[in-house]
């Protein structure tokens, strides 16, 4: 038996179900690979491998009842999978990468977390991430910095970096992070692994701590289209506990990946290929597309004319909403508290000077600003109408096509620190991504491929709103073509760890894979 | 209209030595909370008082709120913003808080106007701002000015999307709603002959109104049923601190109350006394009635005999003696003296027709 970390989740599930490998190897295997990597990447605020292993034996026993049905047992049975620390898990800390949440222990879970453990997931760890999800390079998290697995001076992106890290790492097989305006589909496309971020409102918020209330949503991390779909399956469709979520029917998502994309209309929005963006990038993007008519596609070039937009709309709405989300955090209910400070209003004030970090500050003082009187009419209000048009933008697209097709950033991983001075290069990584927030779209990101120096590129595919199905079927039908999926960072050195039999891998393993 | 959670009841409480400190009540906390806003067309404290009333009565009708003012499960912040005459447009809107019984609004608000009246008259001029009522002091007094006031940065939530309510539903609970406080009050004065007091009166509260209607459904007049419960029963509820719906008394025992007076069974003299022990324990009218011995004498057999015994009586001797000369007054004297003879049980129409037979008779 080959190493157990290297397994997509789809092959997990029927090694499982044909009780060719225990829950319990699989979880031992993902833990020692985990204590064997991390210190490199670094990709988790909390571990939780007591719990995993209890979890896993549950799955076993699940998978194991004497004349039971395997088969029938919840898709995620036995299979590790890790959460960013935003997802509310009951008895365990969640920080959403803050200090000032250090401490914060849930007493119940997030609706998401809720279904994962329904569906039989085994929950490693809880993931790094930018502070509250703001950042595109988890450089922001409070509990330090992950590494890209490709190259361990490179960031992960963010603000999901650490699940997005972990998933590339062979840390766990699965992941949840949330995506406001890129943070699933840039890291996933920085860390060369299938990132989805659900159309809002097709997963529920209810205990996932906020960043901007409409631009919010979880979605899964996977090695494979086939294990995004496994997840989403599981969290999907209307929760009573959030009025945002819908009321769609969740379709069958895997099995409506097989079915190739004959005839269907995939558009080529033009301004997405910006000023900026790598030639490796483009070229291998481009290629990908070409790909794509190559396996039946009808591909043609599309305008959103108002995409220039995107970005200065989204640093408007998305920080007014942080600033109403963050008021919360004044030390008097959750995390950090000044208790030295026995004058009420400077004790609050200085739990948030001591518990923010500098981009969470800063996103709060743009939003303050935004929507102070005086200032709402020329920007919050003036945002929200841009906004209307550049959903109007895809709108038209949507007429005349089923799928869009871009990079998903128009860089490969950057260099820790690159870009952690000049907040206005860091959020230009998002410039492709969120768009599709504005408009409440889903979107994916896809590995297209490596660049000169063996980084991971990603193509960004973008569905009609609720049409997850076809987004799927897409990635699904172009990553069969490639193998681009197949290659794993540092394999040929980290797949020294364990077997069935187990064993223990050195600590450190990752480093070889630096550059 | 909105709707949200209640927080939590700031209490300023000052300690024996002069100490101020704030104290806060967090059991209402997460309770529902409904604020309803109204156009600027109350004209005055009065008007204002009324209107809170009106509103009370409603949420109380329909159930949704106890509304009682005191414990503070409905409040009132007022603005108010005077005209002088001849202008076309209000000044400026000064907001009262911290008043706790309809009371205090029509005080609080009648010394708002007058204040401002006289800022405006002494060529002063009136600034956006928030005022709490001090209840001991009977005055307003300046919280915040609007240069001071926070900048809330309101925007919409997008945690709530639009609410979409469907007709179906809202047309249910349309048909389940009781007829409301205004329309009760004009029916109960078109079919029962009352006052707009009477109406008023009867109408505040839903199980009042409720209880007039069964006793007259039961046979009550509405005239006689709404004099009993608008002095006795009334009287009684408030002396010993029950509602209607709480007490012994049942509809069924007033109309039977009502039905002993119409037959001459009961004097009006003694039902007040049946009335407060059917209120006290329960019993019919009727059982009270015999149990006290209180049934009215009909009896001109049972009677004679009592009139014979008080004309034959020397102390009555200048009353008949009155009588005879022409002094109709002297009757009086000598009915009372048959009632008191038979502890009231007498029929007095019936006595005086006996003892004018007698004195007419032996003259």
């Amino acid at each position: 038996m080959a190493d157990l970390t290297t397994l997509t989740a789809p092959e997990a599930r029927r090694l499982l179900v044909r009780r060719e490998i225990s829950a319990r190897e699989l979880t031992r295997a993902v833990l020692d690979r985990l204590q064997a990597v991390e210190p490199d990447v670094r990709a988790f605020i909390t571990l939780t491998a007591d719990e995993a292993l209890q979890q896993a034996g549950g799955a076993d026993a699940a998978l194991g009842t004497p004349g039971g049905d395997p088969q029938g047992t919840p898709l995620l049975t036995g299979i590790p999978v890790a959460l960013k620390d935003l997802f509310c898990t009951r008895g365990v800390q969640t920080t959403s990468g803050s200090r000032i949440l250090e401490g914060f222990v849930p007493p119940f879970d997030a609706t998401v977390v809720a279904r994962l453990r329904a569906a039989g997931a085994v929950f490693v760890g809880k993931t790094n991430m930018d502070e509250f999800a703001m950042g595109s390079s988890t450089e922001s998290s409070g509990f330090g910095k992950t590494r890209n697995p490709w190259d361990l001076q490179r960031v992960p992106g963010g603000s999901s970096g650490g699940s997005a890290a972990a998933v590339a790492a062979g840390e766990c097989l699965l992941a949840l992070g949330t995506d406001t305006g890129g943070s699933i589909r840039q890291p996933a496309s920085l860390c060369g692994i299938v990132g989805l971020k659900p159309t809002y409102g097709r997963v529920s918020r209810y205990g996932m701590i906020a960043f901007a209330s409409s631009l919010d949503q979880a979605g899964p991390f996977s090695v494979g289209v086939e294990g995004s779909a496994m997840v989403l399956q599981a969290v999907a469709g209307l929760d009573p506990l959030d009025a945002t979520s819908a009321p769609q029917a969740v379709p069958d998502y895997l099995a409506g990946l097989p079915g190739g994309i004959k005839g269907l209309r995939i558009g080529v929005p033009k301004e997405y290929f910006v000023p900026g963006t790598e030639p490796d990038v483009e070229r291998l993007v481009r290629a990908a597309i070409a790909q794509l008519a190559a396996l039946g596609a009808e591909v043609g070039e599309v305008s959103l004319p108002y995409t220039d937009y995107g970005l200065a709309t989204y640093y408007i709405i998305a920080p007014a909403e942080v600033s109403s989300n963050l008021a919360r955090y004044n030390g008097t209910k959750y995390g950090l508290a000044a208790l030295d400070e026995p004058e009420m209003v400077r004790a609050m004030e200085l739990t948030r000077q001591r518990g923010f970090g500098d981009e969470t500050k800063r996103r709060i003082m743009l939003g303050t600003y935004a929507l102070s009187s005086g200032y709402y009419d020329a920007y919050y209000l003036k945002a929200q109408k841009v906004r209307t048009l550049i959903k109007g933008d895809f709108d038209r697209a949507f007429e005349r096509f089923d799928v869009l097709a871009t990079p998903t950033s128009p860089t490969t991983a950057f260099r820790l620190g690159e870009k952690t001075q000049d907040p206005l290069a860091m959020y230009l990584s998002d410039v492709c991504t969120l768009p599709v927030n504005m408009a409440g779209l889903p979107g994916i990101n896809v590995p297209c491929g490596f660049d000169g120096g063996g980084l991971p590129v990603g193509l960004q595919l973008i569905g009609r709103p609720f049409d997850e199905a076809t987004l799927l079927r897409v990635a699904y039908t172009y990553e069969q073509s490639t193998d681009h999926h197949r290659r794993r960072p540092g394999r040929e050195v980290m797949s020294q760890g364990p077997g069935v039999d187990g064993g223990v891998v050195p600590a450190g393993g990752a480093q070889e894979t630096r550059r | 209209m909105h709707l949200e959670e209640d927080t939590a009841n700031l209490k300023h409480v000052r300690d024996a030595t002069g100490e101020t400190y704030s104290l806060m009540d967090v059991n209402r906390s997460g309770v529902a909370l409904m604020e309803i806003v109204g156009e600027p067309d109350i004209r005055s404290p009065e008007e204002a008082g009324a209107c809170l009333r009106e509103l009370r009565a409603i949420l109380r009708y329909i159930g949704v709120s106890s509304a009682n003012m005191e414990e503070g499960a409905f409040r009132c912040d007022a603005n108010v913003s005077l005209r002088p005459r001849g202008a076309q447009t209000y000044g400026a809107k000064v907001e009262v808080k911290n008043m706790n019984s309809f009371r205090s609004v029509v005080r609080a608000l009648s010394y708002e106007i007058a204040r401002q009246t006289e800022v405006l008259r002494s060529g002063g001029r009136i600034v956006q701002e928030t005022r709490g009522w001090v209840e001991e002091r009977g005055v307003t007094v300046s919280q915040r000015s609007k240069e001071a006031a926070h900048d809330y940065r309101y925007f919409p939530e997008p945690d709530l999307p639009p609410l979409f309510l469907d007709p179906t539903w809202v047309a249910e609970i349309r048909a389940r709603l009781p007829e409301l406080p205004g329309p009760k009050r004009t029916r109960f004065m078109a079919e029962y002959r009352l006052s707009a007091e009477e109406a008023a009166t009867l109408t505040d509260s839903r199980a009042l109104a409720d209880f007039y209607e069964e006793a007259v459904r039961q046979g009550a007049g509405p005239r006689a049923a709404a004099n009993w419960m608008l002095r006795d029963v009334l009287r009684l509820l408030n002396t010993s601190g029950t509602s209607i719906d709480g007490s012994k008394l049942t509809p069924g025992h007033l109309a039977g109350l009502i039905a002993l007076l119409d037959d001459g069974r009961l004097s009006v003299r003694s039902a007040p006394e049946v009335l407060e022990e059917v209120f006290r324990t329960g019993a019919s009218p009727e059982a009270v009635m015999q149990g006290r011995g209180l049934e009215q004498v009909s009896d001109s057999g049972a009677l004679e005999a009592v009139v014979a015994q008080v004309l034959a009586d020397g102390r009555n001797g200048r009353a008949i003696a009155d009588y005879r000369a022409g002094k109709g007054a002297a009757m009086g004297f000598l009915v009372g003296a048959v009632m008191k003879q038979t502890r009231g049980t007498a029929n007095p129409g019936l006595v005086k027709e006996l003892l004018a037979q007698k004195l007419d008779a032996g003259g």
